[in-house]
């Protein structure tokens, strides 16, 4: 390693905190600005906008303010744990904001003070970036935040999703824990990220001391042991169930009563379609499908995760109808 | 983005005074902006609109009087051009009698203008992706509008839109200055105050600052400059508000990674310039723009963060390169059969083979006439047919390594680099390397004879095979690129010393199918048309005088038009062209009429002496043009039939055409009809235009 490098790792660097500090700073932040604070979404799944808690509460008239870290499953991206800078599995910090207030950048630099940053002593740009999830039917505009050159968040005006405009439109948030804590605890690998510090002891367990194992472990699974004949299979089974549930719910009588309506599973269909989700992630870590046919499998995919915003949208208008009628 | 937007918010603000009488003769218009701001400050305005008279036409004399009253449809004109019935007065036109009135309008203030006019402007800017932000309104922008500022001279004009009403008031940075509102008494002062806030809105003024502070930064090392990027200035130009550079370096130990790798990664993936020695080689350091003007420790800890962030993308990287090296190029073909083309047209390992076999045919063309005599293009050729082949074989087999899925930029590039390592001919690693190249009209051809054909083949076949699927460019639609393809093609053919035709490209990339070739080849046509008029810069009209010649040899065209060019200017031309568009009508009117003639026949019956003067001279020049047209003296040929002017204008003086005579007429028509046909193989000069 040259000596400039050796020089600038040995500044002093200030506000350190742990992974879970830094958790910690920005959950009591935003709570702070009217955020409820919900707890990770417990199927598995590739980003945290695909939680029912931002994919679907954005639809509709209803305003939203949560925040929640999301666990986010990239089969294709696990590296066994060898390399430094890449996971299987990653911490989003997800926030959702609708009607997004008029201030909303400002309440995110804030937040980067939160949690010890000196904005004086950065550089921070807002570069564009439009993103997409064509799968979900879904697309906003924004920007990738960018700090000393490192991505650390993507700043999103959610536009329509589930192929439907959203009106209000929300506001979404998304921080890299990962690659935000690396950045400011000054880490050259993810593993040696200090997630907790014992008061007591100034023992430091590390992020490889929690989830090493488990990246060389499932990733070995995605890319290795998986069994592929099976993978499809489960992909069938779920899409078939969920196809059933679409289809169940579009014969659903029309005068059926507020609790058949209410008590319609359109979640059961949507956790369905975050399986099919999942499993094609896998089957394409392990490098089971093709180019022609990647295409079509999520075009398969996109039928289940568009077709339940629909249904939820159209549950949703049917409760509010059913509950004027009643009131009437 | 932004630079479209400051235009288009500059004309639309001109194009609105000067549509609405509110600007002096000769005003001017500045224009600012930064990420956060558009602005633009006017020069030279009106305050009030100077009254006006107004011509209006009313109703028919007929419906507006009744027994001498006038009838409600005259009492409702009168009231709209603002004066008394008995005022109006009456004209004659095209369809009869009419009322009419000359009404005065009284001239609007600006604001009042502005007010009403400015927000349907701002509405109005085209961006390539606007969004919706207001709930329940319809309002689109880039991004939410947080505020406006509207000044004429020192007042406030409350300028709205999308809920947000203009003031005198607007911010700087965000960091270095803070949220503290700054107010702005005139429009003189905008630029100014908002510098003192940390925030330069001239967008040149930045630009200029970022390469002085590039320049500066790059001294700071030995022998160093910064590698030019013009399009990478202007992206952190439009960046950042408050620039400053700041020089970083990066470990010795990747310097042995390609160039094409670093500078990518430093380029599109980090905005970083690169420096180079004396000798344009790489060294490791890099300038990054910020958009803050970091003090204290700042410096530190920003430059270390990008140094961070490099470090780990070139570890990526070459993690990427090593991983790339288990599997060589020539095992990775095999790999293609797995990478999808195109649904219907196969794996890239098909389109390897058809690539291939067309090099192959293509190559051949280019050998016979290698050794071909002094006057058939293409002699001081050279071509290595066995590299060419190579490098047709792995062209795309970089498509499955880490690098190219990682940085899908560098796709042939990093074929190439990797076909070096592996000890593949030094032919074929550049051929490969190169043939991506044309990637606009632009970038610069392949720079080997191996490259040239395998681009060339590599987008023959790619059009080939969409126009087979019956997938061509429709209207603006180009989903798969065909147009850049063949203009990828005309480009290289215009540019090198290939010995090709167009034909004999379409007929090659399409295995001879007669329908699906001529289909090739007048898309190909059709980009060598846009390629002379829109890249070389041929008149509309001399372009289409040479394409109706149906032209396949692409340099033999581009002599044409620039030998067509400069004839034009000649009297003597003009005037034949003038006479060829009479001709031609002639010959297509008798053609109409049913008029029986062949060209050049019945001479005999030719009587009058400038008649069988034009004959025999058209007739001797004609062998000479022949001949010049041959040899490509194109600028010789024109002259020759230049000359033929007083014999043609004496025959035009002197003889009526359509004789009574049937056998006279059929011989006149006859001579018409053979000079065209002689001399329009340069270039059809009746589609040249003739001013006056």
């Amino acid at each position: 390693m040259s000596a400039v490098a050796e020089t600038a790792a040995s500044t002093p660097r200030r506000s350190v905190m742990t992974f879970q500090e830094t958790l910690f700073a920005l959950q009591r932040f935003w709570a702070e600005q009217g955020c409820v604070l919900q707890q990770p979404y417990d199927t598995e799944m590739g980003a945290g906008t695909m939680s029912p808690d931002t994919f679907l509460r954005v639809l509709g008239p209803t305003p939203v303010r949560i925040a929640y870290a999301q666990p986010s499953r990239r089969p294709a991206d696990g590296r066994y744990g060898d390399n430094p800078n890449r996971l299987y599995k990653h911490t989003q910090f997800q926030v959702i904001l609708k009607p997004p207030p008029a201030n909303i950048q400002e309440l995110y630099l804030k937040s980067l003070e939160a949690i010890g940053i000196v904005l004086a002593e950065h550089d921070i740009k807002f570069e564009e970036d439009n993103w997409e999830w064509p799968v979900g039917g879904a697309w906003g505009v924004g920007w990738q935040v960018m700090m000393d050159g490192q991505e650390i968040t993507q700043f999103t005006y959610f536009q329509q999703c589930g192929g439907m405009d959203l009106d209000p439109i929300s506001g979404e948030i998304t921080y890299g824990m990962e690659r935000l804590t690396q950045f400011l605890q000054d880490k050259e690998s993810i593993y040696d990220i200090e997630w907790a510090k014992e008061p007591d002891t100034g023992k430091i367990t590390t992020y490889g001391d929690i989830r090493l194992y488990e990246e060389q472990q499932l990733s070995a699974f995605a890319f290795d042991h998986a069994d592929v004949a099976k993978l499809w299979l489960h992909l069938e089974n779920y899409e078939a169930e969920c196809l059933g549930l679409l289809e169940a719910f579009k014969v659903l009588s029309e005068d059926a009563d507020e609790v058949t309506v209410k008590r319609f599973p359109v979640l059961g269909a949507y956790e369905l379609a975050l399986k099919c989700s999942q499993l094609f992630n896998l089957l394409d870590a392990r490098g089971a499908i093709s180019v022609t046919e990647r295409v079509g499998v999520m075009a398969r995919i996109r039928t289940l995760i568009v077709g339940v915003a629909k249904i939820y949208a159209e549950q949703v208008e049917r409760l509010a109808a059913l509950k004027e009628k009643a009131g009437a | 983005m932004l630079p479209g937007a400051e235009a288009e918010l500059t004309k639309r603000v001109s194009d609105l005074l000067t549509r609405e009488r509110l600007v002096e003769e000769g005003f001017s218009v500045e224009s600012y902006s930064t990420p956060r701001r558009l602005a633009v400050w006017v020069k030279g305005v009106i305050a009030q609109q100077a009254d006006a008279e107004e011509e209006l036409v009313g109703p028919p004399v007929k419906a507006a009087y009744k027994d001498g009253k006038p009838t409600k449809a005259a009492e409702a004109f009168a009231e709209k051009a603002g004066i008394p019935v008995d005022q109006l007065r009456t004209i004659t036109n095209a369809k009869g009698e009419y009322l009419a009135a000359t009404a005065k309008r009284a001239g609007k203030s600006f604001s009042e203008v502005v007010l009403a006019e400015l927000p349907k402007e701002i509405a109005a800017i085209y961006w390539a992706k606007n969004m919706r932000w207001r709930p329940f309104l319809p309002e689109r922008f880039v991004r939410p509008i947080k505020w406006m500022l509207a000044l004429l001279d020192g007042a406030v004009l409350p300028v709205e839109w999308a809920g947000v009403t203009a003031s005198n008031v607007t911010y700087g940075h965000r960091v270095l200055f803070g949220y503290e509102p700054i107010t702005i008494a005139a429009p003189a002062e905008y630029a100014d105050k908002l510098y003192q806030a940390k925030v330069m809105v001239n967008v040149e003024h930045r630009r200029e600052r970022i390469r002085k502070d590039l320049d500066k930064a790059t001294r700071t090392v030995e022998g160093a400059r910064w590698r030019e990027d013009h399009p990478l200035v202007d992206k952190v130009t439009h960046l950042t508000e408050w620039p400053s550079v700041l020089l970083g370096k990066f470990e010795d130990e990747f310097l042995p990674l390609p160039e094409e790798v670093l500078v990518t990664v430093m380029r599109d993936h980090q905005n970083y310039f690169a420096l180079e020695n004396g000798e344009h080689k790489l060294q490791p350091y890099f300038l990054a723009v910020l958009n803050t003007e970091p003090a204290g420790e700042g410096v530190e800890i920003i430059r270390h963060g990008n140094e961070r962030v490099l470090r780990a993308r070139f570890n990526d990287a070459r993690f990427f390169y090593e991983f790339d090296q288990r599997v060589s190029l020539l095992e990775r073909v095999e790999l293609l059969k797995n990478v999808t083309f195109q649904k219907e047209l196969g794996s890239y390992y098909a389109k390897m083979e058809r690539t291939n076999a067309l090099v192959v045919t293509l190559g051949q063309f280019v050998r016979e006439r290698m050794y071909a005599s002094a006057s058939t293009r293409g002699q001081g050729v050279s071509l290595k047919l066995d590299a060419l082949t190579a490098a047709a074989t792995l062209a795309k087999a970089d498509l499955t390594t880490e690098l190219v899925k990682e940085f899908t930029e560098l796709q042939g590039i990093v074929g190439g680099l990797y076909a070096k390592a592996q000890g593949i001919d030094e032919a074929a690693a550049i051929a490969i390397y190169e043939h991506y190249q044309p990637a606009g009209m632009e970038d610069a051809i392949p720079s080997t004879v191996e490259g040239q054909l395998l681009s060339i083949a590599d987008k023959a076949d790619t059009i080939a095979g969409m126009f087979g699927l019956g997938m061509q460019p429709t209207g603006s639609k180009d989903p798969f690129g065909l147009r850049r393809a063949a203009n990828g093609i005309v480009k290289i053919l215009a540019e090198s010393d290939l010995p090709l035709t167009l034909g004999e490209i379409a007929g090659a990339a399409t295995n001879n199918n007669e329908a699906l070739c001529e289909s090739v080849k007048s898309f190909l046509s059709e980009r060598l048309e846009w390629y002379l008029r829109d890249v070389r810069g041929g008149a509309y009209d001399v372009v289409k005088a040479v394409m109706a010649t149906n032209p396949d040899d692409v340099r033999d065209a581009m002599k044409r038009v620039d030998a067509v060019s400069a004839a034009r200017t000649g009297a003597d031309f003009a005037a034949i062209a003038a006479a060829f568009k009479r001709m031609k009508n002639l010959v297509e009117q008798a053609k109409a009429k049913g008029e029986v003639f062949s060209p050049g026949s019945k001479h005999e019956f030719l009587t009058e002496p400038v008649e069988r003067a034009l004959a025999e001279e058209a007739g001797r020049r004609a062998a000479w043009v022949e001949g010049l047209r041959k040899d490509g003296d194109y600028t010789l040929a024109l002259a020759t039939i230049a000359e033929l002017r007083p014999f043609v204008d004496a025959f035009f003086d002197k003889v009526m055409v359509m004789a009574p005579e049937p056998q006279l007429r059929a011989a006149r028509l006859g001579l018409l009809l053979r000079i065209l046909l002689d001399y329009s193989k340069v270039a059809d000069f009746s589609e040249i235009v003739i001013a006056g």
